[in-house]
């Protein structure tokens, strides 16, 4: 932790992240108005002191709106990517840990899913489904958790010929022990930074989708469904899809300095 | 005569070399070559040759991280492979193994409280209470101050490190302790100190030690036996003192004289 703070731009990173967090909380008390509010003499408003960052189409404040959103996207950030990181570590363990024909099987099960643009895996099985923020999780994290099994794997590989590993083969632990106490504990590193990049790349999934009408469904206000009504008035309203835009990029700029951050603290130990 | 604890007959481990697109057998190394040797109990055993001539393989069949590809090993009579599941683990208990390594032979993640719990809760040894009290007899036994009990590898010196892998082959009362190159990797003050620790432990108990090493006079000084190996096999063994005052093989006596080559140097004078 004490490393850490000492890459400046990782520290930039976790503060606009924590802070970002902190407003997502306590959206009640800090958004100035209720995001679902439909007022239309206020329409397209641009930014002034009552709406610091104007108004849209149905004079709803956009503040507001991205205040609820933040919500959203980062639940659904942290849930896809907790989902992708689950299912990554328990195939990625099996496979560097069996080895042999269950490895075989499972990794051509991974090149297999690399091979689909996971952008058009997405647009097909929500097409076909249906949107809904629960399944927008649980397809994002379905189709993202390709990477984690291959890191795992690869660490697992190399950490089973470690004496440690071997020393507890001799003292008769069982292959759950060794996985869970031995080789996971010291495979967690790059997952780590695997899954706050990732977390970046959920969001960015979730504002493509919403941004094509197949995300988050209106009223419920998401930065990508911001984003999309906004492009209808880009000539006239230009805040209205720079605000939702701004915060896409900080979020997932934000957790990419954070990723880098830890990875540079880890290759240093 | 009484029953070997330890018994290998004829071992061996081939490898077969891979070469080319096509995998096409490139010849093959007899890693280990028909080794057969047995330790009673109170037994001490010298193994010495040089870098690469299959010690630490021969070591690791007897333990069973190798499988043999010809030959056996009994332990109390019994083959630990061809045992039940329960069977095997009671088996395994009685051959145990010290790394050469200490660096890399204590899991980085865990205390050395950990770490020395872990073969007694493997084996179902000791609970709650008489399991800390066991941690500390051990750590005493091994000379270590019991507040490093608490401490993680990257803590402790390599001979403390070496101390910590010993305490937990020793944790669930070996029969046999196989000690690969145990002194190998440290400072030669804190070596002689592992080996007085080994001699005093092995006294004690009547463990049966196993002592690989290159090391002829850290052998000579420790045990009863010395078995020769040169390119996987055993040339020579016998009484310490009857094989390094009439060595039949012109391999030992190349040994010997570079021992006492080593001892002549102006510093010894």
């Amino acid at each position: 932790m004490k490393a850490l703070l000492g890459n400046r731009l990782a520290v930039i990173g976790a503060l606009t992240l924590a802070a970002l967090a902190v407003v997502a909380i306590a959206a009640r008390w800090v958004a100035p108005h209720d995001p679902l509010q439909v007022n239309l003499p206020d329409a397209l408003l641009a930014p002034c002191r009552a709406y610091p960052l104007g108004t849209d189409q149905l004079g709803r404040d956009v503040l507001s709106r991205l205040i609820y959103g933040a919500r959203i996207s980062l639940l659904i950030g942290f849930i896809a990517v907790g989902i992708a990181v689950s299912i990554g570590t328990v195939v990625g363990a099996l496979a560097g840990f069996y080895g042999g024909w269950l490895d075989a099987i499972l990794m051509r099960f991974v090149d297999t899913m690399l091979s689909i643009p996971t952008i058009f895996l997405l647009l097909a099985i929500i097409a076909v489904i249906g949107p809904s923020i629960e399944l927008i999780m649980v397809v994002i994290g379905l189709t993202s958790w390709m990477g984690v099994a291959r890191l795992v794997r690869a660490e697992i590989l190399s950490l089973k010929e470690r004496e440690f590993v071997l020393a507890a083969h001799v003292l008769g632990a069982s292959s759950w022990r060794v996985i869970t106490k031995h080789l996971l504990p010291n495979a967690m590193g790059p997952v780590l930074v695997s899954a706050t990049l990732g977390v970046g790349g959920a969001i960015l999934s979730e504002s493509v989708l919403s941004y094509l009408g197949l995300g988050v469904q209106p009223p419920t206000p998401s930065w990508g469904n911001i984003l999309n009504e906004g492009r209808i008035a880009l000539g006239v309203a230009w805040w209205l899809t720079l605000a939702p835009g701004l915060c896409i990029l900080t979020t997932v700029l934000a957790f990419n300095l954070l990723g880098e951050g830890i990875r540079e603290r880890l290759s240093r130990q | 005569m009484t029953e070997a604890l330890l018994d290998a007959r004829e071992v061996s481990k081939t490898y077969h070399r891979r070469a080319g697109v096509f995998q096409r057998d490139a010849g093959t190394i007899r890693a280990v070559d028909q080794v057969t040797l047995s330790l009673t109990a109170g037994d001490t055993l010298g193994l010495v040759g040089e870098s690469g001539c299959g010690k630490t393989t021969l070591a690791k069949i007897l333990v069973g991280l190798v499988a043999p590809t010809a030959g056996a090993v009994f332990i109390r009579g019994q083959s630990a492979a061809r045992a039940s599941r329960s069977k095997r683990l009671s088996l395994k208990r009685a051959v145990q193994f010290v790394f050469q390594d200490p660096m890399n032979s204590l899991n980085p993640r865990m205390t050395v409280e950990e770490t020395l719990s872990e073969p007694l809760a493997i084996h179902g040894l000791a609970h709650g209470d008489a399991r800390r009290q066991r941690v500390r007899e051990l750590l005493a036994r091994v000379q270590l101050p019991l507040t490093h009990a608490g401490r993680l590898p990257r803590e402790l010196s390599g001979g403390e490190r070496q101390r910590v892998g010993m305490a937990r082959a020793l944790a669930v009362d070996p029969e046999v302790l196989i000690c690969d190159e145990p002194i190998a990797s440290l400072d030669v003050s804190v070596g002689a100190q592992i080996l007085e620790l080994l001699r005093g432990l092995c006294a004690q108990q009547r463990t049966a030690l196993l002592f690989i090493s290159h090391d002829l006079r850290a052998v000579a000084s420790l045990c009863h036996r010395v078995a020769v190996m040169k390119e996987g096999r055993l040339i020579e063994s016998g009484p310490t003192e009857a094989l390094l005052t009439h060595p039949r093989h012109p391999y030992t006596e190349l040994l010997i004289r570079a021992a006492t080559l080593d001892l002549d140097t102006p510093t010894s004078k």
